[in-house]
C-alpha cells in the first residue's frame, strides 16, 4: 500500500470513453465518481455555477413570479432518429417551464446510470444535453449521479428540473379556456411517438421520420410578445393532443370542437399509425405546443407562429365551446362527429 | 392513389349519404349488423352514424377476436404465463382482458411473467430462435385473417426442428358464428331481435372469399354485402344493403372488390388446411358452445401445440353475472341495457370483453354513443328552456 506521505501527485488514468463502461464505483462517492464528474459533466456543462463544486448551486434571484418544473426521462431506445434522451431531458423540462409564458433560467440534472452502460453512450448523451442547453443559453447548474446494478435500470434515466421567470402581465393557465376561444397547434402531431415506435420495432420502411424534439422557448417568447393574453399553453407530450386537450377541457370546465381536416399530420405518421393500429391524436410530441387564445388574437398569433421555424405548420384546429360534460369532440374529415376521449391505459394495436 | 385518404373522402361520403336518404323507405326501419369489430371501429371513429337517417340501426356483431375469447381459454393463458421459463407472445389487444378474478396478461407481466407484445407471428418464431433455453408460446387468436400466419410459423418451426416453440390455438371461424347468430332462438323463432342484413367481413373475406356467405343469403334470406374497413366502404355497403332490402333481394354482394375474390386466397386456405383441423365444438364468449366453429392443430404438428405440450385443462368459466357481453355480442341487448355499463365497467376497468377492445361494442358505444345521448339530452333541455 502506498504511504500517504509519499504521495505527491496521483496519476489517474483518464476515463476510457471508447471502450469503458459505467461501473458501480462511478456512483459510490469515491475517486471514480469525481473523475466522471470532472471529465464528463463539468467539461460538457461548463459554467461558473457548476464549477463551484458545491453540493448546491447558489444563483442570483429575480423579483416577481417564478416557475419551476421537473420531469423524469426514460426512453427506449436511448438514441433515435432526430434526437436522444439527452436532448429530450433538456427540451422536455424547458418546454414545461415555458408553457407558462416564462423565460427559462436554470436547469438541474439527476442521472441514474445502469452499471454496464458504455461510457461512449453516456458521453454522447451528456454532450447532447450540453448542446441543447447551450442553444437556449440556459445553464445546467447542479446535478447528481447514482449508479444502479445491471438489470435495475434501462441504461440511463435523467431527471431535470427547470426554473424560469414569468414576465409581468402574463397569466397563462389551463383553467383559462373560454367558449369562443380558438385552439392552435404549432405543427404536425405524432412525429416523436412514431419515430420512437419505428426505431423500437425496427420498422424502417417509412423512410426517415425524425422525432420533433425541440425547445419551444423561442417560439413561446414571440407568441407572448404578440399576444400577451394567450389563455392556455400546453405541450402535448405523453397521451398526445387528445390527452392535453381533455386535461384543459376538464380544468377549464369547457368543451371543445376540433376539425380533423385542419390538424396537421405528416403522411408518414398517418401511414405508420394505420399500420400499427394507433390513433395519431394520442401519440406523443416533444417539440409542439397547443395554444388557446381569444378569437380576436388567433389570426395574429397564427401569423407569428407560422413565421417561426418551429411553427411553420401551425394551424387553428378547433374552438372552445360550452359543454358541462367537458367533452372534446371532433368533426371528422368524413363529415361525422366523434368524441376524442381520454386514453384508457396504453394504446394497444388492434388485431384485425 | 393514396389509399388512406381516398376512402375517407368527406365529399363522396355526403354524396352516398344523400343517396341513402333518398332511397330509404321512411315507413320502415332497417336493422343492419356489421359483423366485424373493424367496421364497428370505423363507424365510431369516423362518426358514420351522423350521416345516416334515424331509421337505419347498426347492430354491432361478435367479430372482435378478443371479445369472443372465452374465460376458460384466457385462464389457460394465465396458467401459461405462470409457468417458469415460459415466454408468452401475444398480439396487443389481448393483454388487457380481465379474467373472472381480475387477472390479465398485463397484470401478470407486471408481476414478472415474460410476456412480449408482437405484431406478427413471425416475431414469435424469432423470439423462440433467440431464446433456446425458454419455452416460447405464441397466443394465436383471431378469425381467418390471422389463421394463415399462425399456420405458417408452425410449418417453419417444424422445418427448423425447433423444440421450444408452440402455439396456443384459439382460431375461430366466421361463417359458423354468423349461422349461429341467425339460428339463435331470439332471431329465428322468437323474433325478438330483428336483423335485416349483414355487412360482411373485410379482411376475413380476403382469405375465405365471398362464396361462403351464399348459404346465409339463401337459407336465411338475409342480404350480405362484403365491405372494406374504410368509412366509404361502410357507407357504400349500407347503400347496397338498403337497395337489396327495398328490392326484396337477399344476395351476396361484394363492395370490397379491390381485395376480395369469390373464392378468396387459395394458397392461404391450403396452408390452413395442412396445419389445422376443425374442432367438434368450441366455446365462444357470448355465443356459448358453437359446433364446428374453431380450429385446432393437426396431430402431425402436435409437437407445436401448446395444449398438447403443457397439458392445459379444458376450463369453462362463467362470465361475471352482471355482465351482458353475451347478449350484446348476439345483438339481443344494447350496451346501455347492461347495468354495469359505464359504472363498474369502463375502458379503464373493463369487466366484460366488449369494453376492452376498441372494436368491442361497449367500448365503441362508451366513447361515442354516451356523448351522443348527453348531447341529445342537452339539446332537448336547451329547447325546453325556450
Amino acid at each position: 500500500m502506498q504511504q500517504p506521505g509519499k504521495r505527491k501527485t496521483v496519476y489517474t488514468r483518464p476515463l476510457d470513453f471508447k471502450k469503458g463502461r459505467v461501473e458501480m464505483a462511478h456512483g459510490s462517492g469515491g475517486r471514480a465518481m469525481t473523475q466522471l464528474i470532472e471529465q464528463l459533466f463539468m467539461r460538457s456543462f461548463d459554467n461558473a455555477f457548476l464549477s463551484q463544486m458545491n453540493d448546491q448551486a447558489i444563483f442570483p434571484g429575480y423579483s416577481g413570479r417564478m416557475v419551476m418544473s421537473t420531469d423524469s426521462h426514460v426512453v427506449t431506445p436511448l438514441f433515435f432518429p432526430g434526437g436522444d434522451i439527452g436532448y429530450l431531458s433538456v427540451h422536455g423540462t424547458v418546454n414545461d417551464v415555458v408553457m407558462s409564458g416564462a423565460e427559462p433560467c436554470y436547469l438541474s440534472a439527476g442521472f441514474i446510470l445502469e452499471e454496464g452502460l458504455p461510457l461512449s453512450d453516456l458521453k454522447r448523451i451528456v454532450e447532447s444535453m450540453a448542446a441543447a442547453a447551450m442553444e437556449i443559453a440556459v445553464p445546467i447548474i447542479t446535478g447528481d449521479t447514482k449508479v444502479v446494478e445491471r438489470g435495475s435500470g434501462d441504461g440511463v434515466f435523467i431527471t431535470t428540473t427547470g426554473i424560469g421567470k414569468v414576465p409581468e402581465g402574463i397569466h397563462i393557465s389551463a383553467e383559462r379556456a373560454k367558449p369562443g376561444d380558438k385552439i392552435l397547434v404549432s405543427g404536425t402531431i405524432g412525429d416523436h411517438g412514431i419515430a420512437i415506435m419505428l426505431a423500437r420495432e425496427d420498422l424502417s420502411f417509412y423512410g426517415t421520420l425524425e422525432s420533433d424534439t425541440a425547445s419551444l422557448h423561442g417560439l413561446v417568447a414571440t407568441m407572448v410578445r404578440t399576444a400577451p393574453d394567450i389563455h392556455v399553453l400546453r405541450d402535448p407530450t405523453r397521451g398526445g393532443l387528445a390527452a392535453a386537450l381533455n386535461e384543459i377541457a376538464q380544468q377549464s370546465g369547457v368543451g371543445m370542437m376540433l376539425y380533423e381536416k385542419s390538424i396537421p399530420i405528416k403522411e408518414q405518421v398517418s401511414a405508420a399509425c394505420e399500420f400499427l393500429g394507433f390513433d395519431p391524436l394520442y401519440v406523443a410530441n416533444e417539440g409542439k405546443l397547443i395554444a388557446i387564445c381569444s378569437s380576436e388574437d388567433a389570426d395574429n398569433l397564427l401569423a407569428v407562429m407560422n413565421a417561426h421555424p418551429l411553427g411553420r405548420d401551425a394551424a387553428i384546429i378547433g374552438e372552445v365551446i360550452e359543454d358541462t360534460h367537458s367533452f372534446v369532440q371532433m368533426e371528422t374529415r368524413f363529415g361525422g362527429k366523434r368524441v376524442v376521449d381520454w386514453l384508457s391505459g396504453d394504446q394497444l394495436p388492434r388485431i384485425c | 392513389m393514396k389509399y388512406i385518404d381516398a376512402f375517407r373522402d368527406g365529399t363522396l361520403a355526403r354524396k352516398i349519404a344523400a343517396k341513402i336518404a333518398i332511397e330509404i323507405n321512411p315507413n320502415r326501419d332497417y336493422y343492419l349488423m356489421e359483423f366485424c369489430g373493424g367496421h364497428t371501429h370505423a363507424i365510431s371513429r369516423y362518426g358514420i352514424a351522423d350521416l345516416l337517417p334515424d331509421n337505419i340501426h347498426m347492430i354491432h356483431g361478435p367479430g372482435c377476436p378478443v371479445c369472443v375469447l372465452p374465460m376458460g381459454r384466457l385462464e389457460n393463458m394465465i396458467q401459461l404465463a405462470r409457468m417458469p421459463g415460459v415466454i408468452l407472445c401475444s398480439y396487443g389487444d389481448l393483454l388487457r382482458i380481465p379474467t373472472a378474478n381480475g387477472h390479465s396478461l398485463l397484470k401478470m407481466k407486471a408481476q414478472g411473467a415474460d410476456i412480449r407484445m408482437i405484431y406478427s407471428s413471425a416475431e414469435a418464431l424469432k423470439i423462440a430462435r433467440q431464446n433456446p433455453q425458454n419455452q416460447v408460446v405464441f397466443l394465436a387468436i383471431g378469425f381467418e385473417t390471422t389463421t394463415a400466419p399462425s399456420a405458417d410459423v408452425i410449418k417453419q418451426a417444424q422445418t427448423l426442428g425447433l423444440t421450444n416453440f408452440t402455439v396456443f390455438c384459439n382460431h375461430v371461424l366466421t361463417p359458423s358464428a354468423i349461422s349461429h347468430i341467425l339460428q339463435s332462438p331470439e332471431i329465428r323463432e322468437l323474433g325478438l331481435v330483428r336483423l335485416d342484413g349483414f355487412i360482411g367481413p373485410a379482411h376475413v373475406s380476403t382469405i375465405i372469399g365471398s362464396a361462403p356467405y351464399e348459404y346465409f343469403a339463401q337459407e336465411f334470406q338475409k342480404p350480405v354485402v362484403i365491405a372494406g374497413f374504410e368509412p366509404l366502404d361502410v357507407m357504400q355497403a349500407i347503400l347496397m344493403l338498403i337497395r337489396q332490402l327495398n328490392d326484396n333481394r337477399a344476395e351476396v354482394e361484394n363492395e370490397f372488390t379491390r381485395a376480395v375474390l369469390p373464392f378468396g386466397n387459395l394458397k392461404a386456405q391450403m396452408l390452413v388446411a395442412e396445419v389445422f383441423e376443425l374442432r367438434r365444438s368450441f366455446e365462444w364468449r357470448g355465443l356459448g358452445v358453437v359446433p364446428y366453429s374453431a380450429l385446432r392443430i393437426k396431430s402431425n404438428f402436435s409437437d407445436f401445440d401448446a395444449e398438447h405440450r403443457f397439458e392445459l385443462p379444458s376450463l369453462s368459466i362463467a362470465d361475471n353475472k352482471a355482465c351482458e357481453c353475451g347478449a350484446i355480442l348476439r345483438g339481443v341487448k344494447h350496451p346501455r341495457d347492461c347495468k354495469i355499463f359505464g359504472t363498474a365497467c369502463t375502458p379503464e376497468n373493463p369487466v366484460g370483453s366488449c369494453m376492452v377492445s376498441s372494436e368491442g361494442a361497449c367500448a365503441a358505444y362508451y366513447r361515442y354513443g354516451r356523448f351522443r345521448e348527453a348531447n341529445n339530452h342537452c339539446n332537448k333541455s336547451h329547447m325546453a328552456n325556450h
